[in-house]
């Protein structure tokens, strides 16, 4: 991608004759003026001539920015939905970044329809993360030479302009970064991953609002330039020498080319490409997750058979003793209006009305599955059974699980009135295996993996 | 990026004043949120913030153009320069595709993440390296592809 070659370009026998970009002779007016035959390469970055590549210039940057614009924007956006759909503002149990203030201002009681709305929001927020990373890392390397260039700041605005990028910069590679481990459940960044990449995607959104309208008609003019003229693609920008202000990102001494511009999109074009096609088949599921090749939740599912789908933590991670959950001992507890409370054991569950729904395990990690058949007890029939007929509340689950984040979780009561959420106690025609949450787990359509709560040990009606 | 150069020299260089109401509320909502991110342990999370641009900008980047400029100078030099892509993209995919994936490809989550998730975690640096091999092998078969094209037009009198 880069010929930043530090060599006087009139080193090279070869530029003269069939290189399809000749280097420009001196009496070319593209290098600037100070370019002379037998000037010494720039040795220092901070010299406009160290940098080489023939294929920086303001169009390459500024399409890459308009592919950024719309695709962190989709990211922001999808990011924010994901926040909503724990329902933060229903439970502190729910809620990860409790001082978020006015960040939250947006929150909105999460829908049940459509049933795999978690599943597409999530799976396009990271497999759009993942798939944006080449245009990210292509667009700072066109820009790598404004980082170094000199005067340091030529106003105040541009001195707070060049702190933004800090913000810009350092920002999004910090979202991008503890996103990408917290998929692979590499949790080496400082903290818990939620308010991190919360809090972290207000900060870099703050400075990448401030860049995009600064930038943005500027990209905008180059794209259009070169769609009326689009020969200048290969060269030059031809009307350089009558411009007053020449293409601020080209290099004045270019390197022989090895790739033209558009070859140089191309390639960018072609590495999301090779991302989009090994990742997006953890979120789609069947027969495409083999094609996730390197995605976390890729390739394989864990075992056959009914309960042979993909899982987000096994019991003995949780910590589930098999003793818990066993029949003799195992009791769901019912908590509803004034404090009425009903014990019931996993074959009392059975005796009760048995429904279905297919529904999707949707995780925030991004990949999920497809619908898988469960059965078992409609959360609105449990509430029934504990003074709640026909007005269903929200609803606090607790899990046999003792260590973990969502051990506990909150339904607003619209998840809890649909008549899709179960108590499942039946997966695909069989007992859920202890990895899926035996003996009794939730499902919530469109709801977040995480408060679909697996080993269920207590369900508390009422309004939260 | 400035876009008005002409202002009375007496005044200090501030700058356009658009600029300057959209970098100030840029950095007040980034404070606003900045306060939140660095409430629990700030040094860390500031290390996080400004290392990923510093180890970007002067680690990674210089890095990988030194590599390429290694690889054009020395297909340069070797009087083939229109091979240069032939090795530049397949080596650069099959670094992006370890960039991203190198904590399972690694295997420095592989207990965590096979207790976790019940999926087995050595498969990642097989299917990496396969995809490697298949990234150069495609490209060396073009370029193969290409060369005996290019003989088949040139009589071998000329060449």
């Amino acid at each position: 991608m880069r010929d930043d070659d530090p060599r006087p370009a009139d080193d090279d026998p070869r530029h003269a004759d069939g290189d399809p970009r000749p280097v420009p002779g001196p009496e070319e007016a593209v290098p600037g003026p100070e370019e002379k035959e037998a000037a010494p390469a720039p040795r220092l970055p901070t010299s406009p001539g160290f940098w080489r590549s023939p294929v920086r210039g303001t169009w390459f940057t500024s399409v890459l920015g308009l592919v950024l614009l719309v695709g962190i924007t989709v990211l922001f956006v999808t990011g924010l939905v994901s926040y909503a759909a724990y329902n933060p503002d229903l439970s502190p149990v729910n809620d990860q970044t409790p001082d978020k203030g006015l960040l939250g201002f947006y929150l909105f009681a999460w829908p049940t329809n459509p049933y795999w709305l978690y599943r597409f929001t999530q799976g396009l927020h990271v497999t759009l993360g993942v798939v944006l990373i080449p245009v990210l890392l292509a667009k700072l390397w066109s820009v790598v030479p404004r980082l170094f260039a000199l005067p340091p700041a030529r106003s105040l605005a541009h001195a707070l302009e060049r702190l933004s990028l800090l913000l810009l910069v350092g920002g999004g590679l910090f979202e991008f970064t503890t996103g990408v481990l917290n998929v692979q459940l590499d949790y080496v960044f400082p903290g818990s991953f939620y308010p991190l990449h919360f809090y972290g995607a207000w900060v870099f959104f703050a400075a990448f609002l401030a860049h995009a309208a600064l930038k943005f008609p500027a990209a905008m003019r180059a794209v259009r330039r070169r769609r009326e003229e689009p020969d200048a693609l290969e060269s030059p920008r031809p009307d350089a020498l009558e411009s007053s202000r020449p293409d601020a990102l080209e290099s004045p001494r270019p390197a022989p080319s090895t790739v033209s511009r558009r070859g140089a999109l191309g390639f960018v074009g072609g590495a999301s490409l090779l991302l989009l096609l090994t990742t997006a088949g953890q979120s789609i599921g069947g027969a495409l997750r083999r094609t996730a090749l390197l995605a976390p939740h890729g390739w394989a599912d864990p075992g056959g058979g009914p309960n042979g789908f993909q899982i987000n933590k096994t019991a003995s991670y949780a910590g589930i003793d098999a003793t818990e959950t066993q029949e003799e001992a195992w009791r769901l507890v019912v908590v509803g209006r004034d404090g009425r409370t009903v014990r019931l054991s996993r074959s009392d569950l059975l005796q009760r009305p048995l429904h279905s729904s297919a529904l999707p395990i949707a995780c925030v990690e991004g990949w999920s599955t497809a619908d898988q058949w469960w059965r078992g007890v409609r959360l609105r029939d449990l509430a029934a059974l504990v003074g709640y007929d026909g007005d269903s509340p929200d609803a606090f689950v607790e899990s046999l699980q003792r260590h973990g984040a969502f051990r506990h979780a909150a339904l607003r009561a619209n998840q809890v009135a649909d008549p899709r959420s179960l108590l499942a106690l039946y997966v695909n025609g069989e007992a859920l295996s202890a990895d899926h949450g035996y003996p009794a787990r939730v499902i919530v359509p469109a709801a977040p993996g995480v408060l679909n709560t697996k080993w269920v040990a207590r369900i508390t009606f009422g309004d939260l | 990026m400035r876009r008005r150069p002409r202002r009375p020299r007496r005044l200090p260089p501030l700058g356009s004043p658009f600029e300057l109401l959209l970098l100030a509320c840029s950095f007040a909502l980034a404070a606003y949120a900045g306060a939140r991110l660095f409430a629990d342990d700030w040094t860390a999370v500031a290390l996080w913030l400004v290392g990923a641009a510093l180890v970007h900008d002067l680690v990674l980047l210089p890095l990988y153009a030194a590599a390429d400029r290694v690889l054009a100078r020395g297909l340069d030099a070797a009087g083939r320069r229109e091979w240069t892509m032939y090795v530049r993209v397949p080596a650069a995919l099959s670094g992006l595709l370890l960039l991203v994936w190198f904590p399972l490809i690694g295997g420095t989550v592989d207990r965590r993440y096979r207790s976790a998730t019940g999926l087995a975690a050595d498969g990642f640096l097989t299917r990496w390296l396969l995809i490697t091999a298949v990234l150069f092998g495609g490209s060396a078969l073009l370029l193969w592809l290409r060369v005996r094209r290019a003989r088949k037009l040139r009589p071998p009198a000329v060449h």
